[in-house]
């Protein structure tokens, strides 16, 4: 009731500038035509819930709904790398998540990314069920849990159960290299600004082999823009792959189930006999 | 090397055990202090907060030792038996065999004498039977402990394949997370965030995650069975209650299958302590239901990141040279035969 007297009190209040707000987001709709339907504006005077320290609300369970863990970049319908999986594993086309469309490589880096994709069902660490890195642990397909406390803010996700930890006070450098990499973040108005650094180089952006160094360096932005979804903006930097910073935006959507929850996805089991199945013992002949 | 390090760490031991002493008789049995009603501080939302960093990490064993009749020790006896067991935990491993150069458990500071330990004047965690054991087990419960024995016979010998490893060496689960919570021999650590409706519990061992709903939904299908159960939560006014069942018996607790539930109780008691009980409810395996008690020490963070799988050179390399082993020996068989 309050927060509808008080919503109610700031539209009247923003009835004055909120025309112009909005004639300027039309005026910029033939740049942003280009880049993915998450920049479709949200409403501009959407605030959400608070916690009850009185922060945005981010808690729930959320889940991309795109074909980014395929490929960041835009890409056509394939077969299945697996040919066993025929048309159950094969890569859905997707119109790519990347701002500008394309990944701005090293000329080196992009032929490295070009033999990973050629070697992908050896190299992916997906594959190995390991830890799948940032940001590609938010758009790999499994959802993930926001838990937040006024010092720390959980990202809990069910593929291999990745763990990050956001560091909202007691903020330090990354005390070692790690393949979730080390968060500390802030609150910019209604956005979480998460800044991540410390990765190792040992994980991949998705199964199309993109990929950094340890000099990555990741910017995430989670803006609320309506009770269900959330604006995850990222920018990207890394001197030793890339030739300039870039962005990739997509919405998170929240799941509404009542019994929605984290389940167990513990793959070491499921990869053991791809990866050590070679050393097993061979019976007496 | 290894004898330079020697005298240091005797040094550090008696500094240790010193301190130990001292501190003795202010550490004391969670339950004795129950008397003194504390209050915990509050979350933003009004529950009890047991948020931060906190270790179980503690030389008081499961199972009360053949031979000790009581319940609780003397402080001076209960330094005994951590000086005790704190020489048997760096004997593991003797210096400059195989087994050191992988788990020289003081140099690289895993024995938990090293770090923060939970002191207990109790002879076992174990407060139910009274006697600090464990139940017998029920004429069902022998049966599948005699099936489990027999199917991990046929998985062959340790280093025959990943599967017939173990649990912890394979990276799959270790004891910190539970249900219940045990000290896992090194790292015991844990980090608790709270948000309404949710308590997180992070294990630093394989960044394993409990998260305890709180919002009386009920368990999942049957159908759903996980390692760590599904655990759903309550507050008993300072006390966090949880049950947990949905095991799916792959991660046996001392023998417990995918009927056990684990009831736990968590309550912060002090600033520094959380108290640790939980009882043991698996009718198909015991006869009775079981209950012991611990505590959770306040510790400082970080948690690291605990990537155990994705450097699991142990696993490989065992396997590999396992196989070099025995072509080896066959190699050296088919010299003998040939002579």
């Amino acid at each position: 009731m309050r927060n509808r007297l008080l919503i109610g009190t700031t539209l009247a209040l923003m009835a004055g500038w909120l025309l112009p707000v909005l004639t300027n987001v039309a005026a910029q709709t033939p740049a942003a035509a280009q880049t993915p339907a998450a920049q479709a504006p949200a409403s501009p005077a959407y605030r959400a819930p608070r916690t009850p320290d009185g922060k945005p609300n981010l808690n729930g369970i959320w889940q991309t709904m795109n074909t980014a863990n395929w490929n960041i970049e835009a890409h056509p319908a394939g077969p299945s790398p697996a040919r066993e999986l025929g048309a159950a594993g094969a890569v859905p086309a997707g119109l790519g998540v990347v701002d500008g469309g394309e990944i701005p490589y090293l000329p080196a880096a992009r032929k490295k990314q070009q033999e990973n994709y050629t070697n992908r069902l050896k190299l992916d660490p997906e594959i190995k069920c390991y830890l799948p890195g940032v940001p590609r642990a938010t758009y790999q397909g499994m959802p993930f849990q926001i838990i937040q406390s006024t010092k720390h803010i959980m990202l809990i996700h069910e593929f291999a159960g990745a763990v990050r930890t956001i560091y909202m006070t007691d903020q330090t450098e990354a005390p070692a290299d790690s393949w979730m990499g080390w968060s500390n973040g802030r609150w910019e108005g209604e956005t979480l600004v998460v800044d991540t650094k410390g990765f190792n180089d040992l994980s991949w952006l998705d199964r199309a082999g993109n990929f950094h160094s340890d000099a990555l360096h990741v910017v995430e932005r989670f803006t609320p823009r309506s009770a269900e979804t959330i604006t995850y903006d990222v920018t990207i930097e890394d001197p030793k792959v890339f030739s300039r910073p870039w962005k990739m935006s997509m919405p998170l959507y929240k799941h509404v189930e009542r019994n929605a929850q984290i389940l167990e996805f513990r793959c070491v089991e499921f990869v053991e006999d791809l990866l050590y199945g070679h050393l097993r013992k061979q019976p007496a002949k | 090397m290894k004898r330079t390090w020697a005298p240091k760490r005797g040094a550090r031991r008696r500094l240790l055990l010193g301190a130990v002493a001292a501190v003795f008789l202010a550490a004391s049995v969670p339950s004795a202090q129950q008397t003194r009603p504390y209050k915990a501080p509050r979350t933003p939302d009004g529950q009890p907060d047991l948020q931060g960093f906190w270790t179980n990490s503690t030389y008081t064993p499961l199972e009360r030792p053949d031979g000790v009749t009581k319940a609780l020790y003397t402080p001076e006896e209960a330094e005994a038996a951590i000086k005790l067991a704190i020489q048997r935990e760096s004997a593991q491993t003797e210096p400059g065999t195989t087994a050191d150069v992988h788990y020289d458990f003081s140099q690289f500071g895993l024995d938990r004498s090293q770090s923060l330990f939970v002191r207990n004047l109790r002879t076992s965690l174990i407060v139910d039977p009274p006697t600090g054991k464990i139940p017998p087990l029920t004429e069902e419960g022998k049966r599948r402990t005699a099936l489990r024995t027999e199917e991990q016979k046929k998985l062959g010998g340790r280093w025959d394949s990943a599967e017939s490893n173990q649990l912890d060496d394979r990276c799959l689960i270790m004891a910190g997370p539970g249900p219940p919570m045990m000290d896992a021999a090194y790292n015991s650590n844990y980090q608790i965030v709270q948000s309404p409706g949710v308590v997180m519990i992070l294990t630093e061992m394989i960044h394993d995650v409990r998260i305890v709903t709180l919002d009386g939904r009920p368990q999942p299908d049957a159908k759903v069975r996980q390692w760590m159960g599904v655990s759903r939560g309550r507050w008993d006014g300072e006390t966090l209650v949880v049950e947990t069942t949905n095991f799916n018996g792959k991660n046996p607790f001392r023998g417990s299958d995918e009927n056990l539930k684990v009831i736990e109780r968590f309550t912060r008691l002090s600033d520094d302590t959380i108290e640790y009980k939980f009882t043991i409810d698996d009718p198909t395996m015991w006869t009775r239901p079981w209950s012991a008690e611990s505590a959770m020490k306040k510790t400082v963070g970080p948690i690291f990141e605990h990537a155990c799988h994705e450097g699991n050179f142990g696993l490989y390399n065992t396997l590999v040279g396992a196989r070099l082993e025995e072509k080896r020996q066959a190699e050296e068989a088919l010299k003998k035969g040939s002579k």
